[in-house]
């Protein structure tokens, strides 16, 4: 059998019939074509993730690979999922509030004047840069929330959120349609973060400045907060002074996209 | 002379332990205790798992404190707390503060966490295709009784080496350990780390709400890991008493045998 060459015999009986040799070479022609289509599969998988916004800013690394497929698939699965909200009578009593670094004299200043002095100021990729004040952030339709603030320590608790959403201030400034992050910054110059359009433009991402009724306390980030249910804590930024709009992160700090990737932690927080 | 031991090995096959499709195979080649795949899943999903354990206990060290319901912190009561020290400052534990490891940690955790679920994926599906769970892994019915359970514990009390039979094949109480662990413990783990996402419940609110809230899923992914560390202790033991060469030589290189053979 084995010296009639392949092509002679009828199909059926050549799968069926094969010498071990014949086998051998088949899985290594099979093996190198599955290598070749797998890695050529990864080139453009990474291609087209970059190309729809799925790469994190720290995909680089030992750690790269999974931070990418938390993100991405998360970003595909969430990418108009509400956060969940609970009924008034979940709020977390007595409320809770992380312990913080120390106050610097410049926000004791601001807190001494009742924060009247306040401003968030908004620039970037925007038509209309603008600087608003509390009470001109208080004038837009306020919204509220009870939602869950989960630390990636373990601990949580639920609390009212009340303040504006994000998107109705971006609105307000005219973002480019290039733009692909919000970078924002406490007044606290050790705490900045940034997130994508999709987060940044999500109807529950807010700039809090009430709590549970009330005036947001400065033990919970007032008096201004970035509050952002989908994801960990350290993505809500307390005392909030400063933002940017961009399209690429590359020009802030070490390009990572936020203070806490650059300590260690991931930049997408939603797990 | 290389052959020498290989023909041993598959008589030692032929002769009683393995299935009959299975002798059928000519003998100049070795029938494999374990295949190619489920050799390479398993080591993958070793490593991976102890890279879950590790990274797993740095993250709870940063909150020793377990509840249950939805929410849970330094001002509400316990369901308990772990007697060790904690990385944080805000959690009191008395047994002083640890260096905050969590960012690596969790990079670590979640990245190990895709490899095993992938590796996961994939045996499970050939195990389906290939016939691995029907024949290898599904306790027969007369291994499905309480006598053969009883004759199992009973061997294992006496720490009884097992039978030659059992390098080639399974005893019924390892069946169905197996078979929890592949379909009860890992869906659970998995099931439970997800519901401790923010964003994955945004998406799948039920992941989180039928298991009773987002510090109940905490709690129970905690306990989910202890069976499985529970049952990586006994896995390793049993390895060690039925012979740790013979079996683990199976496990690498689909060679059985020949380590209960001497005995």
């Amino acid at each position: 059998m084995s010296e009639r060459s392949p092509g002679e015999r009828p199909p059926a009986e050549r799968l069926l019939d094969q010498s071990p040799r014949d086998r051998s070479r088949r899985k290594l022609i099979t093996t190198g074509l599955a290598a070749a289509a797998g890695v050529a599969g990864l080139g453009v998988a990474a291609r087209i993730a970059q190309r729809y916004g799925l790469v994190p800013p720290d995909h680089g690394g030992i750690y790269g690979l999974g931070e990418t497929l938390t993100y991405a698939s998360q970003r595909l699965l969430t990418s108009h999922s509400l956060a969940r909200e609970f009924p008034r009578n979940q709020i977390s009593k007595p409320p809770f509030a992380n312990e913080m670094a120390p106050l610097k004299e410049e926000f004791k200043r601001l807190q001494a004047g009742g924060f009247a002095d306040w401003r968030l100021s908004v620039n970037g990729m925007v038509a209309r840069p603008a600087s608003f004040s509390l009470d001109q952030l208080k004038s837009y339709p306020s919204r509220s929330q009870i939602t869950m603030l989960q630390c990636e320590e373990g601990w949580s608790y639920v609390a009212e959120w009340i303040g504006v959403p994000l998107s109705h201030i971006l609105q307000a400034v005219e973002v480019h349609p290039l733009a692909r992050y919000v970078v924002y910054f406490s007044i606290d110059p050790d705490w900045w973060e940034s997130i994508d359009m999709a987060d940044a433009l999500h109807p529950q991402t807010f700039l809090a400045y009430g709590m549970n009724g009330d005036e947001l306390p400065v033990g919970n980030g007032g008096p201004l907060r970035l509050r952002l249910p989908r994801q960990l804590g350290y993505k809500s930024v307390k005392f909030i002074t400063r933002m940017t709009v961009t399209d690429s992160l590359k020009g802030f700090g070490e390009g990572l996209g936020s203070s806490s990737s650059e300590a260690g932690y991931a930049w997408y927080a939603g797990i | 002379m290389s052959d020498a031991p290989r023909v041993t090995i598959s008589r030692v096959g032929d002769s009683a332990y393995v299935p009959a499709a299975v002798s059928a195979v000519p003998t100049t080649t070795v029938a494999s205790r374990h295949s190619a795949l489920v050799r390479v899943t398993h080591w993958i999903t070793t490593l991976c798992f102890l890279a879950l354990l590790v990274t797993g206990t740095e993250i709870v060290i940063s909150h020793p404190r377990f509840y249950w319901g939805e929410t849970g912190n330094v001002l509400t009561p316990v369901l308990f707390k772990l007697p060790i020290p904690s990385s944080r400052a805000l959690v009191p534990t008395g047994y002083g503060v640890l260096p905050d490891q969590n960012g690596w940690s969790r990079y670590l955790h979640f990245q190990a966490a895709w490899v095993v679920v992938l590796t996961g994926l994939l045996y499970v599906i050939s195990g389906f295709f290939s016939g691995h769970f029907r024949k290898d892994l599904l306790p027969g019915k007369a291994g499905l009784s309480w006598r053969a359970f009883w004759t199992v514990i009973a061997g294992h009390l006496r720490f009884e080496r097992p039978s030659a039979a059992e390098a080639w094949s399974y005893n019924p109480l390892q069946r169905l350990s197996y078979l929890f662990v592949i379909f009860i413990l890992f869906p659970l783990v998995i099931w439970t780390g997800l519901a401790m996402s923010p964003a994955f419940v945004s998406a799948v609110p039920a992941a989180v709400n039928l298991l009773g809230g987002q510090q109940s899923a905490r709690t129970l992914h905690f306990f989910v890991s202890l069976a499985l560390l529970l049952f990586l202790l006994v896995h390793v033991a049993m390895v060690f008493i039925a012979g740790f060469r013979g079996r683990l030589r199976a496990m690498i290189t689909g060679r059985a045998g020949t380590d209960t053979e001497r005995t």
